[in-house]
């Protein structure tokens, strides 16, 4: 079984900043990591390796620190890892990322044909969902989103049962392989990186692909040039003009004076 | 790139709402994108038209009318025996195959799983840009100027697609009012065949099953939500938010440090990563007011914060504010609020 997991290296955002008069990010010192969602699809993809052996080979597009995430994921028992990096690619929105991802796929699967590829829910920084579906419609995969649970997977029939989220409950849905799954938070736990894969994750090399390696010949579809969305304004949230209005237990007033208060303001305005 | 609208995509016109419906309830986030489109198409001077698909068993034209009660001036369905439950590849190509024979300006989606699902799938199809889960949709020029929190919403962004159409957005449910009905708004309605059938579709939906607690944790629309923070200082102390709840009929929501320290389940955290609400009333007890909470609840009618530290950010942006114990001050609210409720109760009876 060849598995394809797609992974983001995203700033972590719990350290991030926000400078207080440009309103820009804050990006220095800022560790990177990788997007703390893909690493549910990384793990059933592992626990599908396990089972069916196999091989499950990682892909990202981001700058060159980027392999830095890659090699995490051999860490934790990937085989093996691309990392699709090209200034060409820069400034992407979704639509443009697809269709970088979906091109090193199919390059990907020349070598040996991919039944399965796996994305995280959404990313903690563009956190828009939509790269899974894109890259399924390039590729013609069927489309599994927000998938909790795989049921079964038969490799001999080629079909694949799966549990999705869905609104006010859950699907069962029964489809064929290749598919795209992408994963949904908190549905496994992350192994344990082992000895012998930590030592892999640091010599294995990881392979570069530029644009003509990934198998891109539309430049126009790429990058800034190929994305139809513009950020055309980066603000502060406004503050609300007046402050609370205040009171305090204590000097003078009783718990109970306090909760009359409150009571007669909200229920007479 | 270029940002100029090419001739042959300046005959799209119109503001298009998905309306997402679900076992004979149509989801609230179609509505409240159903006022926000006729404000945006009345700016443009378009129509607004609602997008209805499904199985023989969704009674379609019932959803029409609530669609024009709420705004809309015309609905296209689709009806189809595969259309019957949501599945991606015929909601991708119906969807598509409309957008292409009519050509909307604008089409809006609800950011839930099937809004998301579908909007990716046909943004890509069609090649247009989508803005992910906006809290804010306004005119800028001819152009949709979608506005979205990002990076844990410390910042906001607003993000348009000037050169392609339609200009596709999802929005986030609860982060736009609930239009005003108006029982006297007709429109007219037509139908378009999806012309697929049932072999042609790999996935099959086997199952549904429905969530068991589904109607017990309704935070998203509940009218008074008590929500716990980490200032409650244990598991214990939940059944203080609780107390308070039940006098007042009120859900009980939680901030991500109480869910995570597991005093609360999941299904009740309140922010960026958790539900948006939009309440009449929101009490929060020991709640510091971290900007990845407040996006989930500031559209809230009426905010009342009870804490210790009189610099708590939540008193920035709370109505009320409570200093104090929450643990002291908890009880006597709740005890308050049930003896005067029940007089006010008694003197209507
Ligand atoms: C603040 C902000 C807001 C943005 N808003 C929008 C918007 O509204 N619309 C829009 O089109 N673009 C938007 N973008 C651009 C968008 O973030 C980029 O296109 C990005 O490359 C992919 O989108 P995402 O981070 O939302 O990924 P998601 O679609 O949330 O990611 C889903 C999954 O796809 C995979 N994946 C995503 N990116 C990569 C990658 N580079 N390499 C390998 N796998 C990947 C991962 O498995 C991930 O879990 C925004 C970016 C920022 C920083
Ligand atoms: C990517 C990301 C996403 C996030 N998403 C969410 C989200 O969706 N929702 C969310 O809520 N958070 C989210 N967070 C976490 C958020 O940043 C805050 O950490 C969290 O909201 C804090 O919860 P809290 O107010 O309960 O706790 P604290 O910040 O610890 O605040 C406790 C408050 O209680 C007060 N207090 C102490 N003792 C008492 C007392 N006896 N009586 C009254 N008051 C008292 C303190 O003064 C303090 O203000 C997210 C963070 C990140 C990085």
């Amino acid at each position: 079984m060849h598995i394809v997991v797609c992974i983001k290296q995203v700033p972590d955002s719990a350290q991030i900043r926000v400078h207080p008069v440009t309103n820009t990010i804050m990006r220095q010192g800022v560790p990177a990591i990788v997007n703390p969602y893909d690493l549910f699809a990384l793990e059933e993809a592992l626990r599908l390796k396990d089972k069916f052996g196999g091989r499950v080979t990682m892909l990202c597009m981001g700058p060159p620190q980027a392999e830095d995430a890659l090699r995490k994921c051999i860490s934790f028992g990937a085989t093996d890892a691309i990392l699709v990096t090209d200034r060409a690619f820069a400034g992407a929105d979704t639509l443009a990322t697809s269709f970088a991802l979906a091109a090193a796929i199919r390059k990907i699967g020349e070598e040996q044909a991919v039944d399965l590829v796996f994305t995280g829910k959404q990313t903690i920084d563009g956190d828009t969902a939509q790269v899974g579906p894109g890259v399924a419609r390039r590729l013609g995969l069927n489309l599994l989103t927000y998938v909790s649970k795989i049921n079964e997977v038969d490799l001999d029939a080629r079909t694949l049962t799966v549990e999705r989220r869905a609104e006010g409950g859950v699907q069962r849905l029964k489809t064929t392989l290749p598919s795209l799954i992408t994963m949904l938070e908190g549905t496994n736990e992350m192994r344990f990186a082992t000895m012998e894969d930590m030592l892999r994750a640091a010599r294995v090399p990881v392979r570069k692909w530029n644009k003509d390696q990934a198998g891109i010949e539309d430049v126009s579809k790429i990058g800034l040039k190929g994305s139809p969305t513009i950020v055309s304004k980066v603000f502060a949230p406004k503050a609300r003009k007046e402050r609370a209005e205040m009171q305090e237990v204590g000097d003078g007033s009783s718990v109970n004076d306090v909760c009359l208060n409150l009571l007669q303001k909200i229920f007479t305005t | 790139r270029s940002t100029e609208l090419p001739e042959h995509l300046k005959a799209y016109k119109g503001v298009w709402v998905f309306i997402e419906h679900d076992r004979g309830q149509v989801h609230s986030v179609s509505w409240e994108l159903m006022g926000q489109a006729r404000i945006l198409a009345d700016q443009l001077g378009v129509q607004v038209s609602g997008v209805l698909m499904g199985g023989p068993a969704d009674d379609m034209e019932a959803f029409a009318k609530e669609a024009y009660v709420y705004g809309a001036d015309h609905c296209h369905i689709m009806r189809d025996p595969v259309l019957q439950g949501y599945r991606n590849e015929p909601y991708t190509k119906g969807l598509t195959d409309l957008v292409n024979t009519h050509q909307p300006e604008i089409l809006l989606l609800g950011a839930t799983t099937m809004g998301r699902d579908l909007a990716g799938s046909v943004a890509t199809t069609l090649g247009t840009g989508l803005t992910a889960d906006c809290t804010e949709l306004n005119i800028d020029g001819r152009a949709l100027a979608a506005t979205r929190p990002t990076f844990g919403g410390s910042l906001l962004c607003t993000i348009m697609t000037l050169a392609y159409r339609p200009q596709m957005a999802t929005m986030r449910p609860r982060t736009a009012p609930m239009p005003r009905r108006d029982e006297s708004r007709t429109g007219t309605i037509s139908t378009m065949a999806l012309g697929m059938i049932e072999t042609d579709i790999v996935t099959k939906l086997l199952e549904f099953i429905p969530d068991a607690n589904r109607n017990t944790v309704n935070l998203s629309y509940a009218d008074i939500i008590v929500t716990a923070g980490k200032g409650l200082k244990n598991a214990d102390n939940m059944k203080l938010v609780w107390g308070l709840a039940r006098v007042l009929g009120a859900e009980v929501g939680a901030t991500r440090a109480v869910t995570q320290a597991g005093w609360l389940e999941a299904e009740r955290q309140v922010g960026q990563t958790g539900k948006t609400v939009r309440p009449k009333l929101y009490i929060a007890a020991g709640v510091s007011g971290a900007i990845q909470h407040r996006v989930g609840m500031e559209g809230s009618d009426i905010i009342v914060a009870i804490n210790t530290d009189p610099n708590a950010p939540i008193f920035d942006f709370a109505h009320h504010g409570i200093v104090g114990n929450a643990m002291q001050v908890l009880p006597v609210l709740t005890a308050t609020f049930r003896s005067h409720l029940d007089r006010r109760i008694l003197k209507v009876a």
